[in-house]
């Protein structure tokens, strides 16, 4: 506003002052570098440098101390793909992520459609759906490694049942997989709660005039209108999810699980690393885990750029 | 928003039932921490009855009593709040700042930089842990609070979203202030940041809940129990020799409580932080 009354009073005043003027409004935009740079010398630090550094050590045969570090070329990724090891974890990772995310998105919705439709009391729902997400990861990790304790532990006793969960390896990772969507649905319910309460209400009025029941309010206008978010709960999931590594050391104690059935693959890249001292071979798994994680980030935006466009 | 102007409305069968189920679903979340509490006020023999059972029969202080005087309990606490309102200051900050840069400036070689920003998105300690370690070693950072703090300080996302928010303000009040001959930075500190009070305070707030929760990367750069923090004290010494589990319970209350009561006073807040810094990677 201010802007168009300045131009069309300026030429009246006098030309130099129009042109001062805009050259001062201009100029304030100029040269902004120093507002990046701070964060960009963090950034070149503590990202950019050890990606760059990372890629590079793939090459050689460094080990922790850094130095004495060879050439080796591909050896590293040759190595990598002929490792059983890392097919196995990137497998349980995979796993670790096909059962979180489904059950997440929609452990999410509903716990949010729950909160969204009791009028009372709305701050204690989130309160209890949410606090969970609170806790550091190792405390939520220490408390389900106790309630899944074999004899002690509170689960086995109130369902009656003996399954042995963090002894056996085919309910090890399902015991890890409880314990993320206790202590993470919190923070995916606390966005679709938002979500929920952003659509406009005159649309359900409009709906309910027309004689459409709860169902297919749900169905034709909740459902729909909850589809970017949706989107973005999965894709934030799927991100995290593959990156699991708290929950799964500290409910195994620090080991790999009942037959290696819990070792993700961010705990085989710090074993390689820091147990035995293949920073060379590490980076090269890392750079690889690197470009997995970059190919699920740019799948999803280019689904999203897809949408936008057929959206038009 | 508009349920809260509405006045109250009768108990209908259906308020009935969900209310119902609400309870049941919250006392289902609620139980791991009932269980956590009653076994940090028990007895060491007691917590590892079998069966087990909810309340102590012998109620007792000494697991919280024993976590005080024996372990390092205070230190990891006050080493967590060093090392949180370090990278939420920095943090604040250097992403305000940044995200200013991108949105309203104009300099050589902007869009290269945000596009490698956004690639930034994408790279984390759990990714890139081993070589961010060496890294952190050559500069001799192992084991100090530098280490711990400094690499949690550059978090692309914060940036992402103030740049966002930034691009929102209306350009005309920050012209206005330039001609009438106010500096940059002053138009940033006086008018851009107050307007901004909302978005910072997600972003503060998340900053501050994932830094006081963060366990991975502390692991890695400390091996010192002096200078551990909260979550990767109780992980790493705690469990260490032999699970104590009422004093385990007790200290890791004391990693999850203080959060959980903040919550409980800025609740509006934390939740709008949340949502929005979740929201604006839409």
């Amino acid at each position: 506003m201010t802007t168009s009354a300045q131009t069309v009073i300026a030429p009246v005043r006098a030309g130099t002052a129009a042109d001062s003027v805009t050259a001062r409004r201009k100029q304030g935009f100029q040269h902004g570098g120093w507002f990046v740079a701070p964060f960009l010398v963090l950034f070149a630090l503590f990202v950019i440098w050890p990606l760059l550094r990372g890629v590079w050590l793939s090459f050689t045969d460094a080990n922790i101390s850094g130095d004495s570090a060879s050439f080796v070329g591909l050896d590293n990724y040759r190595e990598a793909l002929q490792d059983p090891l890392v097919w196995d974890t990137l497998g349980h990772s995979a796993y670790f992520t096909l059962l979180v995310v489904p059950c997440i998105t929609v452990l999410a919705f509903l716990l949010a459609m729950l909160a969204h439709h009791i009028e009372r009391g709305k701050w204690l729902w989130r309160l209890c759906f949410f606090a969970p997400f609170l806790l550091p990861s190792t405390v939520a990790a220490n408390l389900w490694q106790w309630l899944f304790n074999p004899g002690t532990g509170m689960i086995n006793y109130v369902f009656g049942i003996e399954t042995p969960w963090l002894t056996d390896k085919s309910y090890a990772m399902l015991a890890v997989v409880i314990c993320t969507l206790w202590w993470t649905v919190g923070f995916s319910f606390l966005l679709y709660l938002a979500a929920l309460q952003g659509i406009p209400g005159h649309l359900y009025e409009a709906a309910k005039l027309d004689g459409a029941n709860a169902w297919h309010r749900m169905v034709h206008i909740t459902l729909p209108m909850l589809r970017n978010i949706t989107g973005l709960v999965i894709a934030l999931q799927i991100l995290a999810s593959l990156q699991v590594f708290d929950q799964a050391v500290v409910m195994m104690d620090f080991l790999p699980g009942p037959e290696g059935s819990t070792r993700t693959f961010v705990q085989y890249t710090l074993e390689e690393g820091f147990t035995s001292y293949r920073v060379g071979y590490a980076s090269a798994i890392s750079v690889i885990f690197f470009v997995i994680i970059a190919a699920v980030a740019l799948a999803r935006m280019w689904l999203l750029r897809n949408r936008e466009e057929s959206a038009r | 928003m508009s349920t809260a102007a509405q006045p109250r409305k009768p108990w209908t069968p259906s308020q009935i039932v969900l209310t119902l189920l609400g309870t049941a679903v919250s006392a289902a979340f609620l139980a791991p921490f009932a269980w956590a509490l009653f076994t940090s006020l028990k007895s060491e023999t007691e917590a590892v009855q079998v069966p087990p059972h909810w309340l102590p029969e012998d109620w007792t202080g000494q697991a919280w009593k024993a976590l005080f005087e024996t372990g390092n309990i205070t230190n990891w606490f006050v080493n967590s709040v060093v090392v949180s309102v370090c990278v939420t200051s920095v943090v604040l900050l250097v992403s305000a700042l940044a995200g200013y840069g991108f949105a309203r400036t104009e300099f050589r070689g902007k869009s290269a930089l945000m596009g490698l920003v956004m690639a930034g998105l994408m790279i984390s300690p759990a990714v890139l842990g081993v070589p961010l370690f060496t890294t952190v070693q050559q500069m001799g950072m192992v084991d100090t609070y530098w280490g711990m703090i400094l690499p949690q300080c550059a978090p692309a996302a914060m940036v992402y979203i103030l740049y966002k928010f930034f691009q929102g303000i209306p350009r005309e009040l920050e012209e206005a202030a330039f001609i009438d001959g106010a500096g940059r930075w002053r138009v940033f500190f006086t008018i851009v940041l107050p307007l901004s009070r909302p978005s910072l305070a997600a972003v503060g707030i998340f900053t501050f809940i994932a830094s006081w929760n963060n366990f991975l990367w502390p692991y890695m750069v400390t091996n010192n129990p002096d200078l551990m923090t909260m979550p990767n004290g109780i992980a790493t010494v705690m469990n260490s020799y032999g699970i104590q589990w009422a004093q385990l319970m007790a200290g890791g209350l004391m990693a999850g409580l203080p959060l959980i009561i903040v919550f409980v006073f800025f609740q509006r807040q934390i939740v709008a932080g949340v949502a929005h810094t979740g929201l604006a990677g839409q």
